[in-house]
């Protein structure tokens, strides 16, 4: 089977829009939380959020591109442009070659909710205008993406609740593997406007810890009150590897793993460490590593103390006494849901190149679960060789992706 | 309504929401040709003419109106 490799990655998050940019951030452990106050007016219980930057499109894009665009499919366009741009891939290139595209989305809830008030109050489906559609099915990212690049290749979403970021790389890594596409632009996107969160924020699911927005999302500490919604994109241009060498690319990472699994639970909320092991075990054998190959673990803790507490099971039982430091960056992010497995991966390969592993966080009490886990609780310079990144969603859903720098 | 205002109300439609360039509006100006304006631009156009003149534009009435001048002619048609 081919070997993959990852040629290109773009961000846009609220950690920053660059990567440069989000390598400080990371580094330096620096929060992108904040307040939206207009949530609490609109009935929300929390106004704490991931505090992402529009993207200023015109100029950039064609009207008639611009239009369509729902917002996480703005987003990935500028983390789509990047990737490509890292990779080398030009508008040449775009046209002379078969690249596919698989980007994890779950929702679109703006232009739905939008389009009904209008509905409710005109009567007359004449009345929504053209974009709606565009925006609102929950392909809109692909639809976009596709549409913008003139990409031919494997063309769908996926929808795999908080792991459909990392399932859309997974996917992708499979569909090169087996010799079916040559390069496909994968990642995921989340929309962060007040509409999208609303539903979740319903489930008391969110911290309330509004006097310290930089403070509130703590994966695996004792003190967390719940997670913080977030979003943006992350775009990253998978490519096989003999492709990726005879056309000259920079190689970034190597995608060795993918691993999946779904809890089987009777609850549709409820995690399971079970099902966590599962999907990371397959995701090693898969890579052909065992735990004391990993260096570092970007853990998907979103700060909820179930979520955080099956993982830490899940993850001392495999990797107590191995080497690997263990972080969830959403301690600086919050949880960036649909988009989490794809920014993640990215986060991760930024350290791998600059040589450091991110802070968990505002860990200052851990939970009992955690006590045994190798968190660092500071950045961490070190050699980055080998990476496992965990994704797990409602209703059970499991992703783990294994990368690792580059062996010849 | 005059057909100045009329006018000055498409005009500014036209540049301001389906970003026209101002120097290719003008009286002969073809909406799809010279305008570059799409089918699915249509479909907007109902939208941005019951904001800003009140009424519902029937993609039946539209055939034919392929013109600046002509599309204005079927506004003040409507408005009187």
């Amino acid at each position: 089977m081919r070997r993959v490799v990852i040629t290109g990655m773009g961000i846009w998050s609220c950690l920053g829009t660059s990567i440069g940019e989000v390598r400080d951030s990371l580094f330096n452990g620096r929060s992108g939380i904040g307040l939206e106050e207009e949530r609490l007016s609109y009935g929300y219980q929390s106004a704490l959020t991931g505090i992402v930057k529009k993207p200023e499109l015109k100029g950039l894009l064609d009207r008639h591109l611009r239009r369509e665009l729902s917002e996480e499919a703005e987003y990935a366009f500028m983390a789509g442009s990047a990737a490509f741009k890292m990779a080398g891939v030009d508008e040449k290139y775009l046209t002379d070659n078969e690249i596919g595209c698989i980007f994890g989305n779950d929702s679109s809830a703006k232009p739905v909710i939008e389009s009904a008030r209008i509905m409710a109050e005109k009567h007359d489906t004449s009345l929504l205008g053209q974009s709606f559609i565009f925006q609102s099915m929950n392909s809109t990212v692909n639809m976009n993406i596709s549409t913008i690049f003139h990409l031919k290749g494997i063309n769908f979403s996926v929808s795999a609740a908080c792991a459909s970021g990392s399932h859309s790389v997974g996917l992708a890594y499979m569909f090169i593997r087996n010799g079916l596409q040559d390069m496909i632009l994968c990642g995921g996107a989340q929309e962060t406007n007040f509409y999208s969160m609303a539903a979740f924020d319903a489930l008391g699911a969110f911290s309330k810890n509004m006097k310290n927005p930089t403070g509130a999302s703590r994966p695996f500490d004792r003190d967390r009150d719940g997670l913080v919604p977030s979003g943006g994109a992350a775009a990253l241009v998978l490519e096989d590897y003999d492709h990726a060498v005879a056309r000259g690319a920079e190689i970034i990472a190597e995608v060795i793993g993918y691993g999946f699994s779904s809890n089987g639970t009777a609850v549709i909320s409820q995690p399971s460490d079970e099902g966590c092991i599962r999907a990371m075990q397959r995701a090693m054998d898969d890579a052909g590593v065992r735990a004391c190959d990993i260096d570092y673990i970007n853990a998907h803790a979103t700060s909820t103390r179930q979520g955080d507490m099956y993982e830490a099971m899940a993850i001392d039982k495999l990797f107590r006494g191995e080497h690997a430091l263990i972080s969830s960056t959403k301690g600086m992010t919050g949880h960036e849901c649909w988009m989490a497995g794809a920014s993640e991966l990215v986060y991760s390969m930024i350290m791998m190149q600059n040589g450091f592993v991110a802070p968990n966080l505002n860990i200052e009490n851990r939970d009992e679960y955690s006590e045994h886990l190798n968190l660092a609780e500071r950045t961490v310079e070190t050699e980055v060789n080998t990476v496992l990144s965990n994704s797990f969603g409602f209703g059970g859903t499991n992703s783990a992706l294994v990368i690792r720098k580059l062996k010849q | 309504m005059e057909r100045t205002e009329l006018e000055a109300k498409v005009r500014n439609f036209l540049i301001e929401d389906l970003e026209v360039e101002e120097e290719k509006i003008f009286p002969d100006a073809k909406l799809k040709e010279d305008m570059g304006i799409d089918s699915l631009d249509f479909v907007d156009i109902v939208v941005i003419v019951e904001r800003n003149f009140g009424f519902v534009i029937k993609p039946e009435e539209m055939a034919g109106v392929d013109t600046y001048s002509k599309f204005c002619d079927y506004i003040a048609t409507k408005v009187g």
